[in-house]
């Protein structure tokens, strides 16, 4: 059953196929494994970005397609749920709504700039998405009458999904299910499914000439495979993943803004959890998204913890002063990339085959 | 005759000044082989990336079944039947061998866009392709990644790909270069194979004269980019222009079989 829910491409790697499914039960449970909002958040977060780094998978690993846009569609996806909700009321109609008018101006914005752009070498085609990025990204914050600017906007969700609303509760065994666990759970389901959507589209016939595409789009072309046409449908389909992680954001942060959803930053932060993880494989996303989210935010009490502990010894604890965590965190991708250039899936199926 | 299944007029590419393949106007029948020969430079690959359409002519036409396809790219002249077997071999390095034959068969089925249905669930094509394997001899090496073949092998698999296109058109681009001896009979009872069949239109690049003599129905001399002789393999061979253009002073090495260059 999980062979056919993953479309025959296990992971094969045990040490690889221990950690998903660590992940995955711990994600599964994170509501009634810890208290607090930090895990929950963290969770909810590690799997918005499985989604949208998967999506990006896509393109860069398996088409080969280097594009600077990505976070300009999960910012389409946040603003159209988020905008929506804002203006229209929190309602389902209106998330609903919001997500369909997103996701066709965002596929017709994909379309466009695929159809025009991907017939030139992929240098051009990077610049013409950051182009096109950038210019996105002011004009949201532009048109703040209706964006809300720079601040973005604050919304509010449909009443079932509210920390109001409690489901049940039974104190005796410590188990509570409000709105809030309510939408977590929308957003593990919702990554889920699109997780195992985009691991039946890499395997099917389509996702093999993707591929070819990568290898050898000369060759590919010279099959009889119109090389244009595969690359902008794979663009669309990307943008559609990263619109609709985008309106899980949207639903689970009750906000949307240009530094959320639009920036260069998460931009970088998805480049980097893809090659981590390792490119082509779609399990890259998962531990690299992982990994990576769990860095940013627990580095820096690991290290206020490892500079307690060492306070004894001149000069390591100041270098571990939990202030310097974006410098170990640098420190730690570079070896990472260096040691792993295939990612940490590339390494993990390498030592499967050396044995 | 009957009409042919490719012809070109007057076709003709510059890079800068140089006109690499220069006013070549020629016809191709069903059920014949052709080799194209000439020394290297003389535009023979140049000539087959203008009519398979990865370069696109500066002037003249293609036809392809009464069809003008000068301006139609390489993908649609593939839909259409040219198949292309390249000199510098040209796989998909990381896909494993029967990957890359399996694309060639899907291409041909047109079931491409399949988004939803499982790879490895169609069973039709996976027997398509381990058919191909086996004309070329590759049935042991299915699961290794192209890149990781030795040359011959690379060979075999480039004539693959063109093989499970089913085209019919096959355009074979010095299909044995580099192979060893042992090799070079899979790749030649292949063609003849072909031939055999009786209704393909074959197009072959060869430097062994041995080769061509055995195979060729007619052969069609390049040099400098124009055509310079052409007609059925003896005459071509003795006339006076061949072997002062192109065979020179070499009339013994070329009875050896040696490669002409
Ligand atoms: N893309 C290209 N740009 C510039 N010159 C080219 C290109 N392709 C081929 N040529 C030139 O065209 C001529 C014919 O080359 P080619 O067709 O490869 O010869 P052959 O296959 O007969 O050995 C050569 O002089 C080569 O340098
Ligand atoms: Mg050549």
């Amino acid at each position: 059953m999980i062979q056919s829910a993953l479309s025959g491409d296990l992971p094969r790697s045990r040490v690889l196929s221990f950690l998903l499914a660590a992940i995955f039960l711990v994600l599964a449970f994170t509501p009634f494994l810890f208290s607090g909002s930090q895990p929950i958040n963290t969770a909810a977060k590690i799997c918005i970005f499985i989604v949208l780094v998967a999506s990006y998978d896509l393109l860069l690993g398996y088409t080969g397609i280097v594009s600077f846009a990505h976070t300009m569609f999960f910012g389409i996806g946040g603003y159209g749920v988020g905008l929506a909700l804002y203006g229209w009321g929190p309602t389902w109609t209106s998330a609903g709504l919001g997500l369909v008018i997103a996701l066709v101006v965002g596929t017709v914005l994909a379309f466009v700039i695929g159809l025009l752009s991907l017939r030139v070498r992929a240098i051009f085609y990077a610049m013409i998405t950051l182009a096109v990025a950038s210019a996105f990204a002011i004009l949201a914050s532009q048109l703040s009458e209706y964006t809300g600017g720079e601040d973005g906007r604050s919304f509010r969700v449909p009443p079932l999904l509210r920390p109001g609303s409690v489901l049940f509760d039974i104190p005796a065994i410590g188990l509570r299910v409000d709105g809030r666990v309510l939408s977590y759970y929308l957003v593990f389901v919702s990554a889920l499914l699109l997780l195992l959507a985009a691991f039946r589209i890499v395997n099917s016939p389509f996702g093999r000439v993707l591929q070819a595409i990568r290898e050898n789009d000369f060759r590919a072309e010279s099959l009889g495979y119109n090389v244009v046409y595969y690359r902008t449908v794979a663009n669309c389909l990307a943008a559609g993943m990263a619109m609709l992680a985008g309106a899980m954001s949207a639903i689970w942060v009750r906000y949307t803004g240009p530094d959320t959803t639009l920036s260069f930053a998460i931009m970088l932060d998805i480049l980097l959890m893809v090659v981590i993880g390792g490119m082509g494989t779609l399990y890259g996303a998962v531990i690299g998204a992982t990994l990576f989210i769990l860095a940013q935010n627990y580095l820096q009490k690991l290290m206020g913890v490892a500079s307690e502990a060492t306070s004894a010894l001149p000069l390591i604890p100041h270098l571990l002063h939990p202030d310097r965590w974006l410098l170990w965190l640098g420190v730690l991708f570079i070896l990472s990339v260096y040691f792993f250039p295939n990612g940490i899936v590339g390494k993990l199926r390498e030592m499967v085959r050396g044995r | 005759m009957s009409r042919p299944v490719l012809e070109t007029q007057g076709l003709t590419i510059r890079f800068g000044g140089h006109a690499a393949v220069d006013n070549v106007s020629c016809a191709f029948h069903a059920g014949s082989l052709t080799a194209i020969v000439g020394p290297n430079g003389a535009g023979k690959t140049t000539y087959f990336n203008l009519m398979s359409g990865q370069l696109p002519a500066t002037s003249g036409s293609v036809q392809l079944d009464g069809e003008d396809v000068t301006r139609l790219s390489a993908a649609e002249r593939a839909k259409r039947g040219i198949g292309r077997a390249f000199q510098i071999t040209n796989l998909f390095p990381n896909l494993t061998v029967a990957e890359n034959v399996r694309l060639a068969v899907q291409a041909k089925a047109r079931a491409a866009a399949s988004l939803w249905s499982r790879w490895d669930h169609h069973v039709e094509w996976i027997k398509r392709a381990e058919h191909f394997l086996e004309e070329v001899n590759l049935q042991d090496k299915r699961a290794s990644a192209a890149a990781a073949l030795p040359h011959g092998d690379k060979r075999k698999l480039e004539v693959a790909l063109m093989m499970a296109l089913e085209p019919h058109v096959y355009m074979f681009d010095e299909p044995t270069a580099g192979m060893s001896v042992d090799e070079v009979p899979v790749v030649l009872d292949l063609i003849k194979r072909l031939k055999a069949a009786g209704d393909k239109t074959i197009l072959l690049v060869e430097h062994k004269m041995d080769v061509v003599r055995s195979l060729a129905d007619r052969i069609v001399v390049l040099h400098n980019g124009q055509l310079v002789a052409d007609g059925d393999p003896e005459t071509v061979i003795a006339s006076p222009i061949v072997q002062e253009a192109y065979l020179g002073s070499m009339p013994a090495a070329e009875s050896k079989g040696a490669a002409v260059s």
